[in-house]
């Protein structure tokens, strides 16, 4: 099951974090960061069934 | 002749011509600049404490205008120990449930009171007015009682020397301008703090470029109780971000969100700020109300902070030291938290029962607690006013799924709730021994509790205090300083989850401010000891 609860410890200093790592970066840079950021994630999760779930539950 | 900056909505302390204004200077031991919220507690403290205190404010009352609205629990802690919390929170608005839209969706909602057994509520909505109102009240009856503490309205210092172990302050008055000394001069005189400027201090941070239009507006409304926030606001020309809320005497403030490229004149217009307000209202109500606009204004705000809130014998506390924006609550709450912190150790100073660099824990506690702030207060701005576009895209994103999915909640940001800061690590701070509950650790702020008919933190005072849970201890003099006993025989159960935990008892050396210094399992007089050793900053 996909987990859709809150499960990040220190939710405002990630998403500070994450906002910071796209600072002085432009629209396609950006978008390329999130990309190998996701593909990164995805490869944590590993389950190939979470991961349509996730999908989905993003769409 | 003695300018007026702003209208007053209460005249607390008229002036009057006294015998001081002639002559050579007077020198006093503390002298506060700024009789505000922050100058006022600190006053009040030190007075109850027997210290003599002179507050100088160039104005004779509050400032007309709410200002600062929320007032938080530790807050009313601090205010009930001084005597001045029933009258606030009697008159205040006690709110916990918070609604957080965005757009015409309800994202989710939150209750900020999860546990019971406190003797005051999260938060309560008072205008500041009043709370500087109660305060004087609580300064008055203190004073009757003999309290050394005197209040000069309409006297404002015009120039400053520091001299190191003094400072000579000018002081203008409608009949003239006189001299005085201070041993220790306190600057709570505001963001813009003229004492700062006088002695050439820096007051560095970052600006957001961002201007918020507050309309506080009287009206009957059936509205509940609750704080109303929107991100990207459905209502006509709302700007990016509202929130409404309610305050006493039927006053709602309405918050918008305009942007940086504004003309302020024009966004000042009544007819205006009420064609806002009416597109507010009606998408709310289905219908304009009758109301009346009772203030308004337009802010800007940085996130700062002096380098070093201590100069000597000259001493920062408050919007002087430090400024955030307002989503939070960590403005005046904040600064009422420097005064707590800085008078018992201002008071021991001055007696002679403490070295003066226990002032010096003053600054480091409280910047610490102003960079807390300052993180908090900057990262809800910037997720309430995306800088780039990824960073908008982000923060959509977040709404998005925070509308579907409980695990984005948490990263929605329209401002954390002032809690009280804590000093864990921190050297006044001895030993855990017990290893109990976190939450009563050293550094921590006492949790209240109920005990027989009341409530806890009314037992503790305002000095050092000795409180034995399950055991007994005794009154413990060591340095020159006192720890009165507190013995508790039968605990409560919210007491003992939040104070025993598995334990059967326990002894807790706690500070003046009612934050915790050292713990142990049972009452050992010398550890005691060394830990008040360690708490006045002689160890």
């Amino acid at each position: 099951m996909l987990n859709l609860a809150p499960n990040i410890s220190d939710p405002d200093g990630f998403y500070e974090e994450l906002i910071r790592a796209h600072e002085g970066l432009d629209k396609a840079q950006s978008d390329a960061l999130d990309a190998r950021l996701i593909l990164t994630l995805a490869n944590h999760i590993g389950d190939r069934a979470l991961l349509s779930q996730a999908i989905a539950a993003a769409k | 002749m003695l300018a007026e900056r702003y209208k007053t909505a209460f005249q607390l302390y008229p002036y009057t011509r006294i015998a001081a204004q002639e002559g050579t200077a007077t020198r006093h031991p503390v002298v506060i600049v700024g009789g505000g919220p922050v100058g006022l507690t600190l006053a009040l403290d030190l007075g109850k404490k027997g210290t003599p205190v002179l507050v100088l404010d160039d104005h004779d009352g509050a400032g007309l205008g709410s200002k600062a609205i929320c007032f938080a629990k530790r807050t009313l802690d601090i205010a009930n120990r001084l005597g001045a919390c029933q009258q606030m929170v009697d008159k205040g608005v006690v709110w916990n449930v918070g609604k957080v839209f965005h757009a015409d969706q309800k994202i989710y909602d939150f209750d900020l009171q999860p546990e019971a057994g406190h003797r005051n509520p999260a938060f309560i909505n008072l205008q500041q007015p009043y709370f500087e109102k109660f305060l004087c009240d609580a300064i008055n009856a203190a004073q009757s009682a003999g309290a050394p503490i005197e209040i000069r309205g309409r006297n404002c210092v015009t120039a400053l020397e520091n001299h190191g172990t003094y400072s000579t302050l000018t002081v203008n008055t409608p009949d003239g301008s006189y001299q005085l000394e201070a041993d220790y001069l306190i600057a709570c005189d505001g963001a813009r703090s003229p004492l700062r400027d006088m002695m050439g201090l820096s007051f560095d941070g970052r600006v957001f470029e961002d201007n918020f239009l507050i309309a506080d507006v009287h009206m009957k409304a059936d509205f509940p109780t609750e704080r109303w926030f929107w991100f990207e606001p459905p209502f006509e020309n709302a700007g990016q971000s509202a929130l409404l809320h309610k305050q006493p005497d039927d006053i709602w403030r309405i918050d918008f969100q305009l942007g940086w490229d504004i003309d302020r004149e024009v966004e000042l217009d009544p007819a205006r700020i009420r064609a806002r307000v009416d597109a507010m209202l009606s998408s709310q109500a289905g219908h304009v109300p009758e109301y009346e606009l009772e203030w308004t204004s337009i802010y800007t705000f940085q996130c700062r902070r002096m380098k070093k809130f201590r100069h000597g014998n000259v001493i920062f506390a408050g919007d002087s030291a430090h400024q955030v924006s307002p989503f939070g609550a960590r403005g005046a709450n904040s600064g009422v938290q420097d005064a707590d912190n800085l008078a018992w150790k201002l008071d021991l100073v001055l007696k002679g029962l403490a070295e003066p660099n226990l002032l010096d824990t003053y600054a480091t506690e409280r910047q610490h607690a102003a960079d807390e702030n300052i993180l908090n207060s900057s990262r809800a701005t910037d997720f309430m006013t995306p800088k780039s576009d990824v960073s908008k895209t982000f923060r959509n994103a977040v709404l998005d799924l925070a509308n579907r999915h409980a695990f984005a909640r948490p990263l929605v940001n329209s401002g954390r709730l002032s809690v009280p800061c804590n000093y864990i690590g921190f050297d006044l701070f001895g030993e855990d021994a017990l290893q109990g509950p976190e939450g009563t650790q050293p550094g921590m702020a006492c949790p209240d509790a109920p005990h027989l008919d009341g409530y806890i933190l009314e037992r503790l005072g305002g000095e050092f205090t000795l409180l034995a849970i399950g055991c007994m201890a005794d009154d413990l003099k060591a340095h020159g300083v006192l720890a009165n006993a507190v013995n508790i025989k039968a605990p409560s159960d919210a007491m003992r989850a939040r104070y025993l935990g598995a334990h059967p008892c326990a002894v807790y050396l706690i500070r003046p401010d009612q934050h915790i210094v050292a713990r142990w399992p049972d009452y050992n007089a010398d550890a005691v000891a060394t830990a008040l050793k360690t708490a006045i900053g002689k160890a």
